[in-house]
């Protein structure tokens, strides 16, 4: 028909003005040009997809982190039951959070693809020094960004994993017992440490790595894509081809790819929330996310007197000959059978890597007590997944007032009580004794058990209290005499 | 940078309109997985649309016996248990228990129609008051004059035990007709 025709050609007419009017104002066409037209040595190839499959990741981390803030509180005493209402409440939330989460882990895989190529490509050479040490500074946030967002949950792995984490930095020589009071806001893990892990999972780091990926892209397109092996590092002679379309079609299927399998996992197997983390839990074994478990593992050989050169030393050369590579091998050689050292020096790190990975994961499996606390840990995780949401009830003012007067208690129970309140009983037990998954309650106790014998129960425990986690009490006569009124109070 | 051979010569470039309808379909495809992409992300932002408000609580307002002989309208403030998200807490809201002169209790609310002041009740004018614009109620909450478009309002309550109770509610303000709020 005439008619479609000519308002077809009008409607292409205007969608050209629009972008005459656009382009006469932004230089848009000129930009995309630049973007889409970098001239790639040897052309598109899969092997590049990795660089712009971190920057989709990344992207995602930030909307999806973004979106989680719409609920989550970073305070020691709200950071918990907000996650537990993201993933049991809020619709598509345990979603979000599980994409988020294992985004972490997609980055870190994604993370040593991308090194390796580069590393057997040398791509490095020629000219791209700040190239690759912006890449280690990015490197370097990245695995910030995993470890400050890891506690945020406040959940037992979470709290017991960074209070692991944070010791090391006490092994710094002099300055170590300051750095990780400022990193946690205190001698101990509290309130301000969430605070500060937050601050800088939130603001601080990723306003670095915006930069750093700026500065990043901006050095690679300044030194120009470095083609394949067989190319000059410095004069490229091999015969280009355009980024767009090939390697953009290629980059659009991998983060397509990227997409759905982290969808698919995200969805099949959701990221699970573990319980609360309670502070004066004894038993709980830390482990660390996978790709930390062979740092974690180093520290356990490494421990003693050997716990300075392996924890700080040596991490500490191996980064800086890591950042040094391209001042190191200065060579126009770039094909990995011609460059040994650095291609057999990283293929040593990986191999140890994985396998202090691999002896964690043995050490783990062949220890039945560790294994059986891990698997317990797991199997609360599960549990606490699937009860249901339990609103975090705060009290009014008045019933504040009530709370702080017990009327009733006597004075040797008030003693008691404190004892209680002081020492790790209500970690176990409740903070009024009503009991929680760990341990019984212990309201009732009084009817069930005369003075004399819940005094003798405290100091000489049965198999059965020994086997559930029970610790030792040690406590005086008149302080024993104390708790057990109070115990026998709890009504 | 500049490029000594053009990889055209060997790799063939599509023509100028292959290469627009494939720019189309490359922009088709990344609108679409976005869009699929912004399902959760919408779902998960305006999440709190889709949840129902619950039915408000009883709350205790006091002993019958309180009110026995009351003359003109008493202020109480009252406990209501609240959820709200993730945590339940309990807000106080300020109501009135008026006698009907019948020897029957009604309980008004304080908020004030018009814009959710809180309403006053002046005894020695025998009137309610609101301070923010004047609006002026009779001591049962019949409007009198001002800006409010209806009577201040009642709430829900029964007696239980010899307790007072009442189910505290907002309705929607700037309306004629007491229309609970959603």
């Amino acid at each position: 028909m005439p008619d479609t025709k000519v308002r077809q050609v009008d409607g292409s007419k205007a969608v050209s003005a629009c972008m005459e009017w656009l382009d006469d104002r932004t230089g848009i066409r000129s930009l995309m040009h630049e973007a889409l037209h970098e001239p790639i040595p040897g052309g598109a190839r899969w092997a590049y997809i990795f660089g712009s499959g971190l920057l989709y990741l990344f992207l995602s981390q930030v909307v999806t982190g973004v979106f989680l803030a719409l609920y989550y509180v970073p305070s020691s005493d709200h950071a918990h039951v907000t996650v537990s209402y993201i993933s049991k409440v809020v619709s598509s939330g345990l979603f979000l959070r599980s994409i988020h989460a294992y985004g972490a882990t997609a980055i870190v895989i994604l993370l040593f693809l991308h090194i390796s190529q580069t590393l057997l490509y040398g791509s490095y050479k020629g000219k791209r020094e700040l190239l690759w040490l912006s890449g280690c500074f990015l490197l370097a946030l990245m695995l910030g960004m995993a470890f400050t967002g890891y506690l945020l949950p406040w959940d037992e792995k979470a709290y017991f994993a960074s209070a692991v984490g944070t010791n090391i930095l006490s092994e710094v020589p002099i300055i170590g017992g300051t750095l990780q009071k400022l990193l946690r806001g205190g001698p101990q893990m509290g309130t301000l440490t969430l605070s500060r892990f937050f601050v800088l999972h939130v603001f601080v780091l990723p306003g670095l790595l915006m930069a750093f990926i700026t500065a990043h892209l901006f050095l690679f397109r300044k030194a120009g894509a470095a083609g394949p092996f067989t190319e000059d590092p410095v004069q490229p002679v091999l015969p280009t081809q355009r980024f767009y379309p090939r390697q953009v079609v290629m980059d659009m299927v991998a983060s397509l790819l990227i997409v759905v399998a982290l969808g698919l996992v995200a969805y099949f197997i959701p990221f699970h929330l573990g319980p609360e983390a309670n502070t004066s839990d004894t038993t709980y074994i830390p482990r660390p996310d996978w790709y930390y478990l062979p740092i974690f593992q180093w520290l356990k050989v490494v421990s003693g007197k050997w716990s300075l050169f392996g924890g700080i030393v040596l991490p500490g050369v191996l980064a800086v000959l890591f950042a040094a590579i391209p001042f190191l091998d200065r060579g126009r050689e770039r094909r990995p059978w011609r460059r040994p050292v650095v291609v057999a020096g990283f293929a040593i790190f990986v191999a140890c890597y994985a396998g202090l990975g691999a002896l964690s994961y043995h050490d783990d499996t062949r220890d039945p007590l560790v294994a059986a606390q891990l698997a317990r840990q797991k199997k609360a995780e599960i549990d606490y997944m699937r009860q249901p949401f339990q609103p975090l009830s705060e009290p009014s003012p008045a019933a504040h007032v009530s709370a702080a007067a017990p009327a009733a208690l006597d004075p040797l129970a008030t003693k008691g009580a404190a004892i209680f309140a002081g020492g790790p009983c209500g970690g176990c037990h409740g903070d009024k004794g009503e009991g929680s998954e760990v341990a019984p309650k212990l309201v009732g106790v009084g009817q069930k058990y005369s003075a004399g014998s819940l005094a003798y129960l405290l100091h000489h425990r049965t198999q059965g209290m020994i086997q559930g986690g029970m610790p030792p009490v040690d406590l005086n006569q008149a302080d024993t005499d104390a708790l057990v009124a109070y115990l026998r109070s709890l009504k | 940078m500049s490029s000594p051979v053009d990889l055209s010569e060997q790799i063939p470039v599509p023509s100028p309109e292959r290469r627009s309808f494939l720019g189309f379909l490359l922009a088709s495809i990344g609108g679409l997985v976005s869009a699929a992409l912004a399902v959760p992300l919408v779902r998960f932002a305006a999440f709190p649309l889709r949840t129902q408000t619950e039915d408000a609580s009883w709350s205790d307002v006091g002993k019958v016996e309180e009110f026995n002989g009351l003359a003109e309208p008493a202020a109480r403030a009252i406990d209501v248990t609240r959820i709200e998200g993730w945590r339940s807490s309990v807000v106080q809201n300020g109501v009135y228990v008026v006698p009907q002169g019948n020897g029957q209790l009604k309980v008004l609310s304080s908020v004030c129609p018009h814009l959710g002041c809180g309403v006053r009740w002046i005894g020695k004018k025998d009137e309610f008051i609101c301070p923010c614009h004047g609006g002026t109620f009779t001591s049962t909450g019949v409007r009198v004059s001002g800006p409010p478009l209806r009577a201040m309002d009642e709430l829900e309550s029964k007696v239980e035990n010899g307790v007072l109770k009442v189910r505290f509610q907002y309705f929607r303000q700037l309306v004629a007709t007491k229309e609970p709020q959603s």
